[in-house]
């Protein structure tokens, strides 16, 4: 095909991101369970690649996960968010980066949704001015903060120290992408590569030398499910999807699992232990589970940040196997040292995951 | 009852979701809750454009509803631009609206939803506030969170978070004018409403079910909703 023709062909699948001047919103999921990867994404911004991402301690929950778990109405919602808003327009910003996907989804929905029903937007204005006396302009960008990882790859790799290769074989690391449901399967054309072809996360995993996996259930949700998983009575729904998953992609040996949602990494950590206490199996080699990652911890990993800094102790599931693949260098003894080394004590080792070798 | 289906499609999400449903099951084939639940978001869709009151009112005092996990996996795919995962959104907040969430085991667990997911929001700020919220509740969470849970300030000081501090950071304590806009918010646009119609139906329910009922703390009703599988709701 000519190129003309396949640009013009693959031109919905793009999408603009902002370069430089970001209104950054932290994720409930993520600041909780991956306190670090949030840090190590601030970190790559700003003292990488010198960009300007701002803030502001007053913004609050989207509402995102009480919206989905349907016990907060749209109309609340859509006034917290254009709150969120008004936040940003004081600050002198216009590019919102959510560090959440359903904090993304739950923007993205109230754009388009005001975008139909202008009537919506006036009466939410109404709201947030009654409420707060706030007003608010759109954002000019809305992208997710992997988006923003993804547009600028190539300069990540450009600086980095490691790469997603194991220094063994000299092969690729064979990596799973799980792209969280809610960056583009409701709305496509808003994610790179829309929810057929989604880019966001193996353009990253190329551009820093890695090898994607394809198999059958990639675009299967990892189960959350929010109230299906925020009520103990529905958790197996949770922990089928994630199963399901799991079953489908390790005949494929992959060496990591790497995500853009902040609760999957979770689940799909989590999952791996629930199943090898539950049934004894577990999945990758040496019975040490798959390693699961953040976006921004692979990013982190690949320009050579301290693995204890960026949190990579707080996973369930190991990473040291991964970091011994890519030759990047740890020191055992610190990862439970808190701040001027102050000893956190050891967590237990699971029964059936394979710990020997880690020196806990 | 007369006029669901009108109040239903007063929801821009059923305006949104509901187009001319082909029956065709793609959304069926794709998603998580039919290949776990006793739940099929064709079946769904095809009951909710048949626009009969009787058969909305079914479903929202039925378990049907409650399955669906709000991936949104139904949207990528349906040939005809339906979505039943925004259908259920709605019907959701008319069951609630209309107090039938508790005549269905599923959807008396708004109770507990509320009374976390909720009540985080509204006293914290955030739709997940961790703290002491350990492996009794959440054995998932393994070893490692017990561990996490146990050291939290010196973990979280680790990742140069900002618990509970002023200013911008991870877990920062949201100053007070900025929670005292958010419960307006809430007040203003239904959000409380909702919250005290959940607490007024669930506290109904358990009189009706003989179990004690608290507003305030935990009791024998929120505990019973949390964990209750009486019924079979499995796909076999």
């Amino acid at each position: 095909m000519k190129e003309e023709g396949k640009k013009k062909l693959w031109q919905e699948y793009q999408k603009e991101i902002a370069d430089d001047r970001y209104f950054y919103v932290r994720s409930c999921v993520r600041q909780s369970f991956f306190p670090g990867a949030e840090q190590a994404f601030l970190k790559i911004m700003r003292e990488e690649l010198g960009k300007d991402v701002f803030e502001h301690a007053c913004h609050t929950t989207c509402t995102g996960i009480a919206y989905h778990a349907d016990v907060v109405p749209f109309d609340t919602t859509m006034t917290v968010v254009a709150r969120q808003f008004s936040l940003m327009t004081e600050s002198g910003y216009q590019n919102l980066v959510p560090s959440c996907i359903t904090s993304f989804g739950v923007y993205t929905e109230i754009l388009e949704t005001w975008k139909h029903f202008p009537e919506v937007e006036a009466k939410v204005r109404e709201f947030l001015f009654k409420a707060t006396g706030r007003t608010f302009e759109i954002p000019k960008n809305l992208a997710h903060a992997s988006d923003v990882i993804y547009k600028f790859r190539d300069s990540i790799a450009s600086r980095a120290k490691y790469k997603l290769v194991n220094q063994q074989t000299g092969e690729p690391l064979r990596v799973v992408e799980h792209i969280g449901c809610h960056y583009a399967k409701m709305f496509p054309h808003k994610g790179i590569g829309g929810a057929e072809f989604p880019h966001v996360l193996i353009g990253m995993v190329e551009s820093w030398g890695g090898e994607v996996i394809d198999y059958p259930e990639r675009r299967h949700c990892c189960g959350f499910g929010f109230r299906q998983y925020l009520v103990q009575a529905n958790r197996g729904y949770s922990v089928a999807c994630s199963k399901k998953k799991f079953e489908s992609m390790e005949p494929y040996m992959p060496d990591l699992i790497v995500t853009n949602c902040p609760g999957c990494p979770m689940f799909l950590d989590r999952w791996q232990y629930v199943i090898a206490e539950m049934e004894n199996h577990t999945y990758g080699a040496d019975k040490q589970g798959i390693p699961v990652l953040t976006f921004e911890e692979m990013a982190a990993m690949v320009l050579g940040y301290d693995p204890w800094e960026i949190g990579l102790q707080v996973h369930q599931i190991p990473v040291e196997p991964l970091m011994i693949k890519m030759g990047i260098p740890f020191d055992p003894g610190k990862k439970y040292l808190g701040k001027n080394s102050k000893d956190m004590g050891r967590p237990e080792i699971p029964d059936y995951l394979n710990y020997s070798g880690m020196k806990i | 009852m007369k006029g669901l289906f009108d109040r239903l499609s007063a929801d821009i999400r059923v305006q949104e979701g509901l187009k001319a449903c082909i029956n065709c099951g793609t959304c069926t084939a794709i998603c998580p809750a039919a290949g776990f639940y006793n739940y099929d978001p064709r079946i769904l869709t095809d009951m909710v454009q048949k626009r009969d009151d009787n058969v909305i009112e079914e479903l929202l005092k039925g378990e049907f509803i409650w399955y669906c996990g709000e991936c949104m996996s139904c949207k990528s795919r349906c040939p005809r631009g339906n979505v039943p995962g925004l259908l259920i959104t709605a019907l959701r907040a008319l069951s609630q609206e209309l107090g039938f969430f508790t005549m269905s085991e599923k959807g008396r667990q708004q109770l507990a939803v509320k009374r976390t997911v909720g009540e985080w929001i509204i006293k914290h700020g955030y739709c997940l506030y961790l703290e002491g919220a350990g492996t009794e509740v959440h054995p998932e969470q393994g070893p490692i969170w017990d561990w996490v849970q146990g050291n939290w300030r010196d973990v979280f000081d680790k990742m140069e978070a900002n618990y509970q501090g002023s200013g911008p950071g991870i877990l920062r304590k949201i100053p007070e004018e900025s929670m005292e806009e958010l419960r307006r918010i809430f007040d203003v646009t239904g959000g409380t409403a909702r919250f005290e119609q959940i607490e007024k139906c669930s506290e109904e329910k358990a009189a009706e079910m003989g179990m004690e009922y608290s507003k305030d703390s935990d009791c024998e009703y929120l505990r019973h909703v949390c964990l209750a599988n009486e019924k079979d709701h499995n796909r076999h």
